[in-house]
Parts: structure tokens; sequence; C-alpha cells
């Protein structure tokens, strides 16, 4: 195979990467123009939706399909929402492309709201990311200047808005339902679907929540077609029908215990022991790894047996994690206490568990406890079955939750314990000498809060 | 009502309107009238949420429930002139985050949330920031810090101390 040369980050690390001249002089914008002089809203549409190109934010839902499911004819207004709440611990791909390359995120949001008649956009972006911020609304100042923005786009009977909207410290808010509720200025708590948010979205009207990397897929299917994004990535199972396969270009975020860590560019599929030894340059120190997360604390773990899965939709799946998640990748050395890591996981959930939904709020909060206690050299052994308990029971899988925030705090638990198990029982007898086969109900210690 | 009788300022006010055109309900300014006053109040009272809630035709509640959705938002005093978050997530976890937190907190003499005497510093936890390449990291202001270290960690205290805090555009 050729190597790949990226595309997402070509222009990431140019000097000047964020302004509109750098950008044009790169060739940005050739491809909005062309679709808006050669293509129709249903023609671009349809061109998007044979790449099977899929949401890129953590779901894996084909873009072209979700897009498909506004109401035909609709009186408007359309909105179309980016999702730049990028929350999900690992993960730092839509920062980069924020602060270094604004405009190819532009150019794709403002190619998506042409194929989807969609007349405003609102980019939803954490509160976190104040130089992200600040570019994007540089770069669309700079696109109303040029005439990419507002009425009557490049002469075409197109008009378009887009106004930046900032989160307040809410991982929720990242999930779809969730952030529209957020946008209308409520708590953000996800909707129960139907009506999905193309029928019935922000405001009541028909709406597409889109992720910042897979907009900027849209920029790059406009700029090199349809043959190309084909090209790349891991094709459909032919046994599976409704498999849409693994095209294009993808970020990954390497981050712990690598010597490099960052964000690299790949063809879906590379396998995590790729990614860690040719792009993160192997595990730091000189050390062995012991697991990595595959895309996002929500995935779950990979054992290092594990390393060489595929990192395309459907590869982290078949090893028992929840899926390719953000394709942030966490490696974990062996020095690591897998008690800590999941203590880790389980605290992060609990805080950001938005309350709604009762299996979820207990869930999140008791897992965290339960950890507290077997850190503290209390553990029972019995603790161990009453968080696959809670792992099994949360989220939407086993449709006790509204959302998948809880799938995504059930996946570590569950990972952790069954891939890890022999390890938890060490360290729970070795803390709990005398109290390691107690099953009776126990108090749980106070969790120290904050904020 | 007087303006003498209002916490909100003109400029507050006028900053929260210009926002009114961009959405279709007087509702969805709620966020952005939020981070208008608590980005030049440091905090938001109770009193500017009733006046939120005057602008935004919205009942108190209504305001006052997304904000403390959020936990974003302090009410009852400001946060400290330089507003820190330090990320504990597991990137940064596996990097020193934890240990880089107790130590500013050690060093500062507060607990996490809390702000110091001289109101200089407020200092929190944060999951992850999403600079997870340059772990373990803390969000100061508007300036991320990258790769911290004890030492780091430190001169940020120092620099806090002086006034020559790192609200700036350093990035």
């Amino acid at each position: 195979m050729p190597k790949f040369e990226p595309v997402l980050l070509a222009n990431v690390g140019k000097p000047n990467s964020h302004t509109l001249k750098v950008y044009e002089g790169q060739g940005g914008y050739r491809a909005l123009k062309k679709v808006l002089a050669e293509s129709t809203p249903s023609g671009f549409l349809e061109a998007v939706k044979s790449t099977n190109l899929r949401g890129r934010g953590g779901a894996g839902f084909p873009t072209g399909l979700k897009w498909s499911f506004l109401p035909k004819d609709h009186l408007g207004p359309i909105y179309m929402c980016i999702n730049a709440d990028e929350s999900e611990p690992g993960t730092f791909n839509n920062r980069i492309l924020m602060e270094e390359d604004p405009h190819q995120i532009l150019e794709g949001v403002i190619l998506s709201c042409f194929a989807t008649r969609a007349t405003t956009a609102y980019i939803y972006i954490r509160y976190e990311y104040p130089l992200s911020y600040d570019r994007m609304h540089s770069a669309i100042d700079e696109c109303y200047a040029a005439g990419y923005l507002g009425k009557k786009i490049l002469g075409r009977d197109f008009s378009l808005d887009i106004f930046m909207h900032r989160g307040a410290a809410a991982y929720i808010c990242g999930e779809e339902t969730g952030l529209i509720e957020s946008l209308e200025g409520k708590r953000a708590w996800p909707r129960i679907k139907p009506p999905f948010p193309a029928v019935e979205g922000v405001f009541h009207k028909p709406t597409v929540v889109n992720n910042i990397e897979t907009v900027c897929c849209v920029t790059q299917i406009a700029a090199r077609g349809v043959e190309w994004f084909k090209s790349i990535g891991v094709p459909s199972d032919p046994k599976n029908p409704r498999d849409p396969g693994s095209y294009g270009p993808k970020l990954y975020c390497l981050s712990g215990h690598v010597n490099k860590p960052g964000c690299y560019e790949a063809p879906l599929g590379i396998t995590c022991r790729q990614l860690i030894d040719e792009f993160g340059g192997g595990v730091w120190k000189g050390r062995k790894a012991k697991a990595a997360i595959p895309g996002g604390i929500s995935m779950g773990l990979l054992t290092e047996a594990e390393f060489d899965t595929p990192l395309d939709f459907s590869g982290p799946g078949k090893v028992g994690c929840l899926g390719l998640g953000t394709a942030a990748v966490v490696v974990l050395d062996e020095t690591v206490s897998i008690v800590d890591f999941l203590h880790n996981s389980c605290r992060f959930f609990a805080h950001e568990s938005c309350g709604q939904c009762t299996p979820c709020r207990e869930g999140t909060a008791w897992s965290l406890s339960m950890l507290e206690r077997i850190k503290a050299g209390r553990g029972r052994l019995r603790d161990l079955d009453l968080l696959l308990e809670i792992g099994d029971t949360i989220g939407i899988m086993p449709g006790t939750t509204i959302c998948g925030l809880a799938d995504g705090a059930a996946w570590p638990i569950k990972n952790a314990i069954r891939k890890f198990r022999a390890e938890f029982e060490g360290y729970i007898k070795r803390t709990n000498p005398r109290g390691y086969m107690m099953t009776d109900a126990v108090e749980a210690l106070p969790v120290v809060g904050a904020h | 009502m007087a303006t003498a009788d209002r916490i909100l300022t003109d400029e507050m006010i006028a900053a929260i309107e210009a926002y009114f055109p961009r959405y279709p309900t007087r509702q969805a300014v709620t966020l952005p009238a939020l981070h208008v006053v608590n980005e030049r109040l440091r905090y938001v009272p109770l009193e500017a949420v009733v006046e939120i809630g005057e602008l935004l035709g919205l009942a108190p509640a209504e305001v006052q429930d997304t904000l403390s959705f959020y936990g974003f938002f302090k009410q009852d005093k400001p946060h400290g002139e330089t507003r820190a978050w330090v990320c504990r997530s597991i990137s940064c976890a596996l990097r020193g985050g934890e240990e880089i937190l107790d130590h500013l907190c050690h060093v500062a003499g507060v607990r996490p949330g809390q702000t110091t005497a001289d109101g200089k510093l407020t200092i929190e936890f944060a999951e992850c920031l999403g600079a997870c390449d340059y772990a373990p990291c803390m969000l100061a202001g508007k300036a991320l810090l990258k790769n911290l270290t004890k030492e780091s960690a430190d001169e940020f205290l120092a620099e806090v101390k002086r006034g020559a805090s790192a609200n700036g555009k350093k990035s």
C-alpha cells in the first residue's frame, strides 16, 4: 500500500493555517464553489450518502443517511448543529481542527447545510476551548466578509448564518439531544427518541447534529470525490448487508504512556499496535503496555494481547469493547493499577451523569462509592459482582436509560473486571485480608466532592 | 428599575441583547447571558438570575434551573481573578495530573473549588480538557498550560501571586 498522506491534517502546523488567506492558498473553498456551481442539494446529499461516511463523533451513524431522514419539502427552517462539545476523555482531534484549520470545518458546514437546506448552523463548542472559540469566531467573520456566509452565497439561492454557542463544562452536552436542550437554554437532559432530531430537533424544527471531524470529511469528499473516499479504509462486510463499512481517513488521538502523544491521521482500520508503535514511538520508558482504551474511556479496555484489533467501526466490538467511539487511544503501561484505572473512570461518569435516569445516576454514584471503598482497603470480593451487576444493567443496551452515557460508564467496569479479574481479587485480598470474604451490607465511605 | 438598583449594567444588557437575533427564542439566550454576566462579575448572583429572567421573559426559576445544572457558575461569591482548571481525567492522571492538583491545592492552601484568601486564584479540578497530547495540563483563564511539572506549577502560582496571571493569550 502506498504511504498514506494526511488530508484532514494537511494544513495543521503550517504558519497561520487558521486564516482564510492561507486556507484559500491551499485550494480552500474551491470545492464549495464547485459544488454550488455544478450540483444541487439533493445531488450533493446523494454523493455524500454514497460514500458511506460514518459520523466521527462516536456513534458512527452514516452521515448521508442521517441527512436523508429530514422531511422532504419542509417549509423550514431546518437547523444544523455542529457538535464541538468534545469531552470524551482522551479525545482532542476537534480541538486541533478548530485551532489550526477552522476553514476546513466551515467549508464542510456550508456544504452540509447546502445539502440539507439548513439556513442556520450553531456550532456548540465546549467552554474549555477558548483558543478554538476565538479562531472559529474569526474564521466565521472572514467568511461573511468573503461572501461564503450570509445571503445569496456565491450568487446562489442559498443563505446561511453560522453562530458559535458556548457550553458550560458538561459532558452530557455532547449527546445530540442533550446538546439540543442545552442550546435551547435548558438543562442538558437528553430526549427520549423518537422523535429523532431530523424530524423534531432544536426549536421543534428538523435538525441535523454532526461532529466537527465529520464535516471536515464532507469538505474532503467535495474536493476529492466519492471514489477517493471509498478507496481508503475497510470495505463493508459482504456477508453483512447492513454493514456500511469503515471508509475514509480517521483522526486517532493517542495519549497516556506513549513516547509521542498526539493526533495522527490514518486510514480507518489501523491496528492499535500499529498506532502505538508507528505513530506513538512505542510505550514510554521502555516499558510494556498493559492495556489501552480503544476510543475514549467509554469504549472500555483492550488488553495488550488484543492490540492487533483493527480500529475501525466494527473492530473493538469484536473483543468486547463498546465500539470505535472517538478513536482516542489511551495507553496504560504495566505499572498502572487496574483498580486505579477503574476508579478514575467511575469518578468521571459519576461526575458527568446528568441525573435524569435513575439507573445511571445511582449506578455511576454507587460504582464510585464502591471503588473508593476498595481503594481504602475495605473491598470485598462480592463488590466485583455488584459492580458487574451495575455494568450489565445500566444503559441503552439493557434498555434502562435514555442515552448512551450509562453504556459508556458500564463498559469500563465490565471490561476491566472481566478482563483483569485476577488483579482485582488479588488487590482486595491483599488490602483487606480479614474482610475480603464478607458479604453483608456495609456503609459507603463519603466521597470527596468538589465544584 | 433605576440603574443603581440593578446588578446588570447597561453594557451587560446590551451584550445580552446582541444575542437575541441569533435564536428564534429568548430562552436560548440563557447560556450566553450567564456567560456575559459571569465573565464580568466572576459569578452569577441570584439578583442577576432575576434580571436575566426579566430580559429573556422567563421566570427566575427557569434561569436558575438551567444555571444549576452546569455546576460552572458560582453564586455565593466571585471566583478568583484567575480560575484554574486542573485536569484529573485518565490521560492526565496517567502522567501525574492528580499529583499536580494536590500540589497546587497544598501550596495555595485551598481545596478544589475554593479561592485563595487574597482572591487571586480559584483552583478547580476539570474532567478531560481535551489536551491529552500535553498531559498533564491545566486551563488557567484562557491559557492552556501544558506538560505541567511541580516546578512549572510553582511558577504559575508565583505569577498569579505577582498579579501577572495567566489570563492572557499565552497558549
